[in-house]
């Protein structure tokens, strides 16, 4: 049995990490927000790129013009794996999600022989994905200093992979990411970035002209300066979604920490008042029954 | 007065412009050019350069663009800009950080062809440099 003192000591740390807790919540609410603005002020331009994209792709109708990038090699030896998690924990399962993911995939492609390199953004899941797979992980990417999450960024890590690619050390590369569906849920998601896959995306059909386009230079020549772009926008829109995911992942989280706090609190008071009516009334009967006596 | 037409400029971050204008001068890749409305479907990249923007209100707007599409439909025009700021908002330090990454890139190319893009980038971004910012 904790001593009143005990007691007391234990609410008042238990209530200090609630405020911490709180706190924190506070903090990745408004973060969330902030994320969430960024990454739908994004949209239009991956969308409209998309729209450029498919447009393009119809203009040279898959001819061999089609750049590299967008083909592929024909081959799918060598697989490049883009994983992106937050920089920092404390936001439940998130980080253990995109990295389950990844190494679910991993040992798919392994047990088919195929040659696995590892690029990871954000520090939690190199550290989860270095315990098995360190021999793999060409890199990692720091984001831990950048405050607000810049196209820069992105087009750092969108030139390495294709630098890599155009130095022929991979065949197919995949984006990991977490898909910022709302606050409660983050769906971890795969996407394939190269070679693009274009062909999906419908045909724009505002102005109705897109069969009689000119191109200013050739039609080849502005789809090897955009496909690299169209990199850079998806690994840019995957960084925002991240972004916002692992905030809204931490809010959840700390909420629940917060409530889980709460319940202690409440049970450990309840403890206490019945122990300190215990004592007083034993006093009370000492004083009484040495009363008595006399 | 002159028929007005949907304009939008697009940065990776942002919407920056979506508005109805009379006129738009977009820095081409092969040239300047002005689209007014019903302008016939072009696809260009475009070079480092200022757009300037006439609104249907008859303000005139200018931007800094770095490099990026325009894609011309009679019916408006989407420019897909790699980073753009209205000129009022040019930092002189990220035009010369810019400037001098283009310099290291031509000091770093490694065969005629990159080397030539990469001054052909330079001297845009020095024509620039010289266009909006005063001495």
């Amino acid at each position: 049995m904790p001593s009143l003192k005990d007691l007391r000591n234990r609410i008042a740390s238990v209530k200090a990490t609630q405020k911490i807790t709180k706190a924190m919540q506070m903090v990745a609410a408004a973060k969330l927000r902030r994320a969430q603005e960024a990454a739908e002020a994004a949209r239009p331009y991956s969308e409209r790129m998309g729209a450029v994209l498919a447009n393009i792709t119809q203009a040279i109708g898959g001819g061999g013009e089609a750049p590299a990038l967008m083909t592929g090699t024909g081959k799918d030896d060598v697989h490049l794996l883009v994983v992106c998690t937050a920089e920092r924990g404390l936001c439940g399962g998130f980080n253990s999600q995109i990295a389950r993911l990844a190494r679910d995939h991993i040992r798919k492609l392994l047990a088919d022989g195929k040659q696995v390199k590892i690029i990871c953004v954000g520090k939690k899941g190199f550290d989860i994905l270095r315990r098995d797979y360190a021999a793999l992980i060409l890199e990692r990417v720091d984001l831990r200093e950048v405050k607000t999450l810049g196209f820069i960024n992105a087009d750092a890590i969108a030139k390495k992979v294709i630098q890599l690619f155009n130095e022929g050390g991979f065949d197919i590369c995949t984006l990991f990411y977490s898909q910022f569906k709302s606050v409660i849920s983050q769906v971890p998601t795969t996407q394939q970035i190269i070679p693009a896959g274009v062909g999906s995306a419908p045909a724009e059909v505002a102005g109705g002209g897109n069969a009689v386009y000119e191109y200013e230079p050739e039609p080849g020549e502005i789809l090897s300066d955009l496909i690299p772009r169209n990199i850079s926008v998806q690994v840019f829109r995957a960084l925002l979604e991240n972004a916002a995911g692992e905030m809204g992942a931490k809010m959840s989280a700390m909420d629940n920490a917060t409530r889980n706090a709460g319940d202690m609190i409440n049970k450990l008071s309840i403890t206490y008042n019945r122990q300190r009516q215990a004592q007083i009334t034993k006093e009370l009967i000492e004083i009484i029954s040495g009363a008595e006596a006399l | 007065m002159a028929e007005a037409f949907q304009f939008e400029l697009v940065s990776p971050e942002r919407l920056l412009v979506s508005e109805q204008v009379e006129s738009v001068v977009i820095p081409g890749a092969e040239g300047e050019m002005t689209v007014m409305a019903h302008h016939a479907p072009v696809m260009t990249t475009i070079k480092p350069g200022v757009v300037t923007v006439k609104t249907a209100a008859g303000k005139e707007e200018r931007y800094v663009v770095f490099g990026g599409f325009a894609d011309i439909v009679p019916a408006g025009c989407t420019l897909l800009a790699e980073s753009a700021v209205a000129v009022g908002d040019i930092d002189r330090a990220d035009l010369t950080r810019r400037i001098q990454e283009a310099r290291e890139d031509v000091a770093d190319a490694k065969d005629d062809q990159t080397r030539s893009k990469a001054e052909q980038f330079l001297s845009q971004l020095t024509t620039l440099e010289g266009a909006i910012l005063p001495a």
